[in-house]
């Protein structure tokens, strides 16, 4: 009776595991096979000449061109306004809060992590029509409230990574400086810091790829589908994730379509890119840390 | 000098905590300002229990209540089974270069856009779902489906986190005993991480609860009580989504608001329930 549970345990885990890679593989399968013929110059700079787009002197109707920019300036943004205030607060958190404030805030920061991405969309959006009501007229949502909404979106996440990262270092490193003659700051900026280094930069990239891909958070908060480069912060913008969205409920053509795909294929590939750079310096770390049995 | 700089420093990084904890309890004010119309005119309990009727003037976001949790709770339940085995291929069964390379994977998927599942799902699976078993393809099943293989890498490390968190003793001595690798995860790996499996099971509901995309793109939208995997639904988040900007003080509007809370509350429940497993396991490992 046991050894045919334990055989049923081992045949179904081998059995679901089948499964999940066969899903997977099918699925980027699918993605690549419908992806690649439509990858090429055209399909992000369209019929105008890729030096004049990407110096920004001629506009870019038919490509992918604006969405890929409006992305990078939403991840710029916003990632520029989180990553700051997310590691200050991590090392408040880590260093010198209180246990009370400590458990208050791990609290506070797992609820907000856990809030769905489309309420914290919602909050950019009335916070956007509220400064339209009260204050000024031209406001609207715009690159702005999307690049604040994210920066929320993902505060959490940098500073939970940057609390544990430095929480997790281990006791002697901590009072080698101290014996040393460091005070509490030096031995934050020179010790502690940059041991917790490779931790914190995956957090980061963690960060930027939320940013890249999320797509409730925009959808609400300015994003649309032709609006050019974004001349300024207060402006409406494209970005890939959106078009994606977009392209799959309006599309009215093979072409559009096939671009679609392609918006997809670059969107992972940005994806990839990140996974392999977080993965690099993660492996050394966690791999052995947690699954050396 | 020294001491000055300090306290700057300490000063400075106990704003930015300030900063972020204010962002958050924000969030919940905000909500429960703008929603608050709609619980003032005896519509406490109306709109959670309502149907949505707007020529009758009724506003009740219980479909959409309905269609979240037709979509979230049987993705989870699909997902389950398939991560569990999986977690356990990736902690228990496997040798170590198959439980590294699905490492590398279930990491990779989790680094998927949930936008790139949907737009697959929209061309993939919805054809083969009109095609095979009727219907308008948008429907409960589809968004099911896409959403249980979107939640099941999140779910697989979670799982195999609670396995792998197990002391490590406990699995040398079981394997010293001779005991191979299948009881070692039956009767050592998993009653010790039982609390975990529960958490992570929990953590994925959430996400597949706050979920926007994939129901928005799969499920159709229709407002309706699904009673069919065929049939068209809307969960909370889709209809916040689909939020039109028109008209700003209106009742329709207003039950916007009552999702975001909705949503909100659930998913809070969900985390203040996990850390309170958390608690209970290191009050007993203690």
């Amino acid at each position: 009776m046991r050894e045919m549970l334990e055989k049923a345990v081992i045949i179904f885990s081998w059995a679901m595991t089948i499964l999940l890679v066969i899903i997977v593989a099918t699925f980027l399968g699918y993605l690549l096979m419908k992806g690649i013929p439509s990858i090429g110059s055209e399909l992000i700079f369209g019929s105008t000449a890729p030096l004049e787009a990407i110096r920004m002197k001629a506009r870019v109707f038919d490509g992918l061109f604006p969405a890929i920019v409006g992305t990078v300036y939403l991840v710029i943004l916003s990632t520029g306004m989180a990553i700051p205030i997310g590691i200050c607060s991590g090392i408040y958190l880590a260093e010198y809060a209180s246990p009370g404030i400590k458990h208050l805030s791990g609290l506070t920061f797992d609820i907000l992590a856990g809030v769905p991405s489309i309420v914290i969309g919602l909050f950019g959006f009335c916070g956007a029509v509220f400064l339209h009501h009260h204050f000024y007229h031209e406001f609207g949502p715009c690159l702005l409230i999307s690049a604040i909404s994210l920066a929320i979106l993902v505060l959490p996440y940098i500073v939970k990574s940057t609390q544990t990262s430095l929480e997790s270092l281990p006791p002697f490193i901590r009072k080698t400086g101290i014996a040393l003659g460091a005070n509490k700051l030096q031995n934050l900026i020179y010790i502690l810091i940059p041991q917790a280094m490779p931790c914190l930069i995956s957090g980061i990239i963690l960060a930027i790829g939320r940013c890249a891909e999320d797509t409730a958070v925009i959808l609400l908060t300015g994003a649309v589908a032709t609006a050019g480069i974004p001349s300024s912060l207060l402006s409406q913008y494209e970005a890939l994730p959106f078009y994606i969205y977009y392209i799959s409920n309006q599309y009215t053509n093979q072409s559009e379509l096939n671009s679609g795909y392609g918006a997809c294929l670059i969107l992972l590939g940005i994806c990839v890119v990140l996974f392999i750079l977080t993965f690099g310096i993660q492996k050394q770390l966690n791999y052995r840390m947690l699954y050396r049995r | 000098m020294i001491d000055s700089k300090e306290k700057i420093a300490k000063i400075l990084f106990a704003s930015c905590a300030l900063i972020s904890i204010i962002i958050t309890l924000s969030i919940l004010i905000f909500m429960i300002v703008l929603g608050l119309p709609l619980f003032k005119q005896d519509h406490l309990f109306s709109v959670w229990s309502e149907q949505w009727i707007p020529h009758q003037g009724m506003y009740g976001i219980l479909p959409m209540i309905a269609g979240t949790l037709w979509i979230a709770f049987p993705a989870t339940a699909l997902s389950f089974p398939l991560s569990l085995g999986t977690s356990f291929v990736m902690i228990g069964l496997g040798n170590r270069r198959i439980r590294q390379s699905l490492y590398v994977l279930i990491r990779f998927m989790t680094g998927i856009p949930t936008i790139i599942y949907g737009f697959v799902g929209i061309f993939l699976l919805v054809p083969l779902i009109r095609e095979s078993l009727g219907g308008a393809g948008m429907c409960v099943l589809a968004a099911v489906i896409v959403l249980s293989v979107m939640i099941s890498p999140a779910m697989i490390l979670f799982f195999s986190d609670a396995l792998a968190s197990v002391n490590p003793h406990y699995v040398k001595t079981a394997r010293a005993l001779g005991a191979t690798r299948v009881q070692c995860l039956m009767y050592v790996l998993v009653p010790e991480s039982i609390g975990g499996i529960i958490s992570g099971f929990i953590l994925a509901f959430g996400r597949a609860i706050g979920d926007t995309l994939i129901a928005l793109m799969l499920a159709g939208n229709a407002i309706q009580i699904p009673w069919n995997v065929l049939d068209p639904a809307r969960t909370m988040t889709a209809h916040i989504a689909l939020v039109n900007a028109a008209d700003f003080d209106s009742l329709a509007f207003r039950s916007i608001f009552a999702c975001g809370i909705t949503l909100y509350l659930l998913t809070a429940i969900a985390t203040l329930f996990v850390r309170y497993l958390v608690q209970i396991k290191e009050f007993k490992s203690e």
